[in-house]
């Protein structure tokens, strides 16, 4: 590790997050989806859609229904993938919260749109349209395929129709890290505000992936859990967990710096002190044993943060309920935390949620913020018997009452992408 | 003739394309009832289902209303 950094502070160089918008398995909202993995109850259920299919897992999470055409505008279903939907939805969220419109819900006015970046983690993007369209390719022939399924399958379609929808013409990028997509988006986010690109940014993940051919092929790996119990699939940590459940939904975040907050009367609900990434150059789906990968972007964004580990009381875990994830993590929270880690309150949302892949970063850093606003950690659904390996203080059972000063939230994507936040009061 | 091509249209144009019905005149444009050049090309595939006829680019090259598009379809029907 390098030493010698020098992290300057300060309201210019301070990004504070104004407005957070979600929907996901465990609600539609922030505050449902809040009070949803408070409650840790794991929101899995039998997959009709999978099962009909013949896939070989038939259990999921996904996010609450919404009449899309209603809330998005006529041909939103036509035109745009599901995971641009869930993405829209909860931009405009955010965008309200951040008091970045004044009237229509999606046109930005209170702050200026062309220097209003978006940044947006998927791992998978249209999902749902590439196994629909090939499926009419493979039936009706290359003529009958559809010119919509190009901006409906694209990646960055999600990004791009939030700057048509808000009027945004700041710097646009997609970000893909997989399963840390949604943190490498804040993080991306961020640096776009430092390095003066951009003076809002709205920033987040989103995924949509729960298909026949993706279900299969992670239930290939030995990936998903096999538990045909949905309620008890997903159990991060505990010594019967044998691997996750796939979810769906997007998390959101408006970032601005803490001078450019205070200057339109905007309230800080939480300040992105510190960003960390890295790659574990090891393996295309399997974490180095010791975890050395999630290790050096926990390092890297507490170094970022300029904060001492000691001040670290809450880790929202990547936790993801595979065998080899669980314990990849908690070697590395050992690496990064040392004698610190009996100190700090684990725990995994995905026990409730799922697993959002693209999105998990974002929605666990909006909840890893709310743990540390309100001192209160989510218990871990499903532990019931804690793997003795897993050498952490996991909350379960109930949430757990504790006072922070900082939070931890790390996500590792396939690849070996590895991206850490942390995050500190307003 | 026409008046079934007028029926087609209005029952593509209301199931696929969330249009309502009231809306779909003759001498709409495509463009009031929302739907872009993208669009049109995914009407003309649900057309080929109900009529069996293609309209290819060249056919919609100066399709602006839904009488446009009739008259091309009876064209290729002639």
């Amino acid at each position: 590790m390098s030493g010698g950094r020098v992290t300057e502070h300060g309201p210019e160089r301070d990004v504070v997050v104004t407005g957070m918008g979600a929907i996901t398995p465990a609600g539609r909202g922030v505050a449902a989806t809040w009070a949803g993995v408070l409650a840790g109850v794991s929101m899995a259920t039998h997959d009709e859609r999978l099962a009909a299919a013949g896939a070989p897992v038939a259990v999921s999470c996904r996010a609450p229904e919404f009449d899309v055409d209603a809330e998005l505008g006529r041909g939103s279903v036509r035109r745009l993938d599901r995971f641009t939907h869930l993405a829209l939805i909860a931009a405009r969220e955010a965008i309200a919260q951040a008091g970045l419109v004044d009237g229509d819900p999606d046109v930005i006015t209170t702050v200026d749109p062309d220097r209003t970046g978006v940044v947006i983690g998927t791992g998978i993007g249209g999902g749902e349209s590439w196994e629909s369209e090939y499926a009419r390719l493979s039936v009706e022939g290359p003529a009958r395929v559809s010119p919509l399924f190009v901006p409906r399958m694209l990646s960055n379609t999600a990004a791009g129709s939030i700057a048509i929808r808000t009027h945004a013409r700041g710097p646009n990028l997609t970000v893909n890290t997989a399963c840390a997509a949604g943190a490498s988006a804040i993080h991306v986010g961020r640096d776009l505000i430092r390095s003066g690109a951009a003076d809002v940014v709205i920033a987040g993940g989103v995924e949509a992936g729960i298909t026949t051919i993706a279900i299969s092929a992670f239930a290939q790996m030995g990936a998903l859990s096999s538990n045909p119990e949905p309620a008890s699939a997903s159990r991060p940590f505990d010594v019967a967990r044998d691997g996750f459940v796939m979810g769906e939904g997007a998390g959101i975040v408006i970032l601005e710096s803490r001078a450019h907050a205070e200057a339109r009367g905007a309230k800080p609900l939480f300040t992105v002190a510190g960003c960390g990434a890295s790659a574990d150059a090891f393996h295309a789906t399997a974490p180095p044993e010791d975890g050395g990968g999630a290790a050096l972007a926990m390092q890297r964004a507490i170094e970022d943060a300029g904060i001492p580990v000691e001040r670290i009381g809450h880790h929202n875990a990547h936790g993801t309920s595979t065998p080899l994830n669980d314990i990849a993590e908690t070697r590395a929270l050992r690496t990064v935390l040392g004698e610190h880690l009996p100190n700090v309150v684990v725990t995994s949302t995905k026990g409730v949620t799922g697993h959002l892949l693209g999105a998990a970063g974002a929605v666990e850093a909006i909840l890893a913020a709310h743990a540390l606003r309100e001192g209160l950690v989510p218990p871990t659904a499903n532990l019931t018997h804690q793997d003795p390996d897993i050498e952490l203080d996991v909350a379960h059972g109930a949430p757990r009452e504790v006072r922070l000063e900082a939070v931890l939230s790390a996500s590792m994507g396939f690849g070996g992408q590895n991206a850490a936040l942390v995050l500190t009061k307003a | 003739m026409s008046e079934d091509l007028l029926t087609t249209f209005t029952e593509l144009l209301t199931s696929d394309f969330g249009v309502p019905a009231d809306e779909v005149r003759a001498d709409a444009t495509f463009e009031a009832l929302g739907l872009d050049s993208l669009d049109i090309v995914e009407l003309t595939l649900a057309l080929e289902d109900r009529t069996g006829v293609k309209l290819g680019d060249e056919d919609l090259e100066h399709v602006r209303t839904v009488q446009d598009a009739i008259d091309k379809v009876k064209e290729r029907q002639a």
